[in-house]
């Protein structure tokens, strides 16, 4: 874990309430795709975690991509290019791509696409079969379509009302894939859960919880497991299929 | 040069601040950030008789200058703390600590009171009273004068190490409590524990906390615990603790003028993981801004 000044180098509107966020500081620390940081925000006490959506070492930049939902977020959301943010960055497991098979889906849903694709990318470049499965509720909430092609990764879109892609959720998709050998979902729990009903491979799942620190001190986040009582934060928020108790 | 030095029970304190229980857990989040041999102490996490997962999540809201917790103490339970975590603590910090213990039964505090007595690393006992947020839990030892004084009594006839009891601020009369306390045997106080708070998600019109209500602290509270350390001193020959929304040097400073010999340092820790640490570094320049040579000499100055 590192703390940092980061510089806002980019803050657009991609979607509906979506926006993607550039930081430019030190990212030394940003290690591992699914990886979250946490950012103390002007007038709000605790921090907001907000996923790595990707890294571009060689700029010393990472990006982030939020759903502006409540005060913070909305906050963020009118904040401009020059202006700075404490950042703790290096936060949380990630996903351990080393696990996954030959073939790998990767599955996001709303908020929690945007780590996918980092995740995506880090696979493709592990030599992975690699295809992205990614669910809205609808056409005008879907990102990063674009970018997982032309990053040469094939994207299956869902939206649940049907207006563009599969109509239903992402499992609704499954059902014509051939069946992975692993997965690495991010999204609702909902979501989650029922990707870990439908998938008979191994997989990782990515959680969210409400967080005091991020970093593993208070105990805010801890969650029931296989193998006890873990962290979101710290020993997540990735867990493994076996452990997760469903 | 300013002396930070503090004194506790007769455990000298190379300076006041220590990381409160709960927020610092046994130091290993902490262990890579900084050196924690910077720190006057530490407060371990909560250790009860028994593990203890705790309560559901949500157990973390968000408020104005601070947060509500209702983590429900859990840690891995005291055979544990004293085997695993006190000993994997050592390698990182080599000054005594204070084990924090809490109970459901007094027979609970005593057995856990008793497994800490003999780890060579405890300094000091400080047994936790006023957890709010645990069903049937500690609120009903701390609220009342006989019942913390029981407490004291029973944790006292098992341990020759000196103790603390940690006050609850959610009684009518935190004077009284603590009286009982120290006349009950205690070596010290420490206060104040959290606030009783609550919050509802304008969304789902819930509360936000799985468990309803938690402990309310952060600089929000600072007012109200320098109150209750200021009104205990006036009331008692015992050292005190201080603690509550404490998040800088001066706020150190404010508490030890109330009366406070040392000063903790809660959920500054989870939003700057360097909090401890950057407050002592400004301890010294700080206590020269306002003409103070030494630390242990203005503890409550503010009192005529
Ligand atoms: C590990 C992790 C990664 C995340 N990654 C992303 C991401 O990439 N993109 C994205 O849009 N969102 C992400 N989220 C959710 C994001 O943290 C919340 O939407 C955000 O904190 C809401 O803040 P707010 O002030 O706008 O909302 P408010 O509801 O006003 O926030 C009040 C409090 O609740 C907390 N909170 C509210 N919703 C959530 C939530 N869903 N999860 C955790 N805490 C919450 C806030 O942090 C704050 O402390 C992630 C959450 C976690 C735990
Ligand atoms: C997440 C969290 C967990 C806590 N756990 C404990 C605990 O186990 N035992 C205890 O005596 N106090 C516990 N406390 C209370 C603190 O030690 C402290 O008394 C209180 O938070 C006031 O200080 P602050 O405002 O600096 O946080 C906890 C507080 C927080 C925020
Ligand atoms: S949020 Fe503090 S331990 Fe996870």
């Amino acid at each position: 874990m590192k703390q940092g000044l980061f510089e806002i180098k980019e803050n657009v509107r991609i979607a509906p309430d979506m926006y993607e966020m550039a930081l430019q500081g030190d990212i030394s620390a940003v290690t591992v795709p699914g990886q979250f940081v946490n950012i103390t925000l002007d007038g709000f006490y605790l921090r907001r975690p907000i996923s790595v959506h990707d890294v571009d070492p060689a700029a010393g930049i990472l990006r982030i991509i939020y759903k502006a939902v409540g005060k913070g977020t909305e906050a963020m959301a009118s904040m401009t290019p020059g202006g700075t943010l404490d950042v703790l960055t290096g936060l949380g497991n990630g996903f351990d791509i080393q696990r996954a098979g030959k073939n790998t889906l990767v599955i996001g849903g709303g908020a929690g696409a945007p780590p996918m694709f980092w995740t995506a990318k880090a696979l493709r470049d592990s030599g992975r079969n690699v295809t992205a499965v990614l669910g809205f509720n609808t056409a005008e909430e879907v990102i990063l379509q674009q970018k997982f092609e032309a990053a040469g990764i094939p994207v299956i879109i869902t939206t649940a009302d049907g207006s563009l892609g599969i109509k239903g959720f992402v499992t609704a998709a499954l059902a014509d894939l051939p069946a992975p050998d692993y997965t690495f979902s991010c999204g609702p729990e909902p979501m989650l859960r029922a990707v870990y009903d439908a998938t008979a491979c191994g997989g990782q799942f990515s959680f969210e919880e409400r967080m005091g620190c991020g970093f593993g001190a208070c105990m805010g986040c801890s969650c029931e497991t296989k193998y006890g009582a873990k962290r979101i934060c710290k020993d997540g928020p990735v867990l493994e299929k076996e452990e997760i108790l469903w | 040069m300013v002396n930070l030095q503090t004194t506790l029970s007769g455990l000298v304190l190379d300076n006041p601040v220590i990381p409160a229980s709960g927020t610092f857990g046994f130091g290993e989040e902490f262990a890579p950030l900084y050196d924690l041999n910077i720190l006057g102490s530490i407060s371990i996490k909560g250790t009860t008789q028994n593990p203890r997962f705790g309560n559901p999540t949500p157990r973390i809201a968000e408020c104005t200058a601070g947060l509500i917790n209702s983590v429900g103490l859990q840690n891995p339970g005291v055979e544990k703390v004293v085997t695993q975590e006190l000993p994997r603590l050592a390698t990182h910090y080599k000054k005594p600590v204070i084990a924090n213990i809490s109970g459901f039964s007094i027979e609970e505090y005593a057995a856990c009171a008793a497994r800490m007595d003999q780890a060579e690393q405890v300094g000091i006992i400080e047994v936790n009273v006023s957890c709010p947020n645990v069903h049937g839990g500690g609120i009903s030892f701390g609220t009342d004068p006989a019942a913390a004084a029981a407490v004291t009594r029973a944790v006292k006839a098992v341990t020759d190490k000196p103790v603390y009891i940690k006050l609850t601020p959610n009684v009518t009369d935190i004077v009284s409590i603590a009286k009982a306390c120290e006349e009950a045997g205690a070596d010290g106080l420490a206060l104040i524990n959290t606030l009783l708070g609550m919050r509802i998600d304008l969304k789902r019109k819930k509360p936000v906390i799985a468990n309803k209500m938690g402990g309310f602290s952060g600089p929000a509270i600072f007012p109200v615990a320098l109150r209750m350390v200021y009104q205990v001193y006036e009331a008692v020959k015992i050292p005190i603790i201080g603690m509550g929304g404490v998040s800088t040097a001066d706020d150190v400073i404010e508490m030890m003028l109330a009366g406070a010999s040392a000063v903790q340092v809660g959920a500054a820790n989870l939003v700057n993981p360097w909090a401890c640490r950057d407050i002592i570094e400004s301890l010294p320049e700080r206590a020269q801004k306002y003409g103070i040579s030494s630390l242990a000499e203005i503890i409550g100055g503010a009192h005529i």
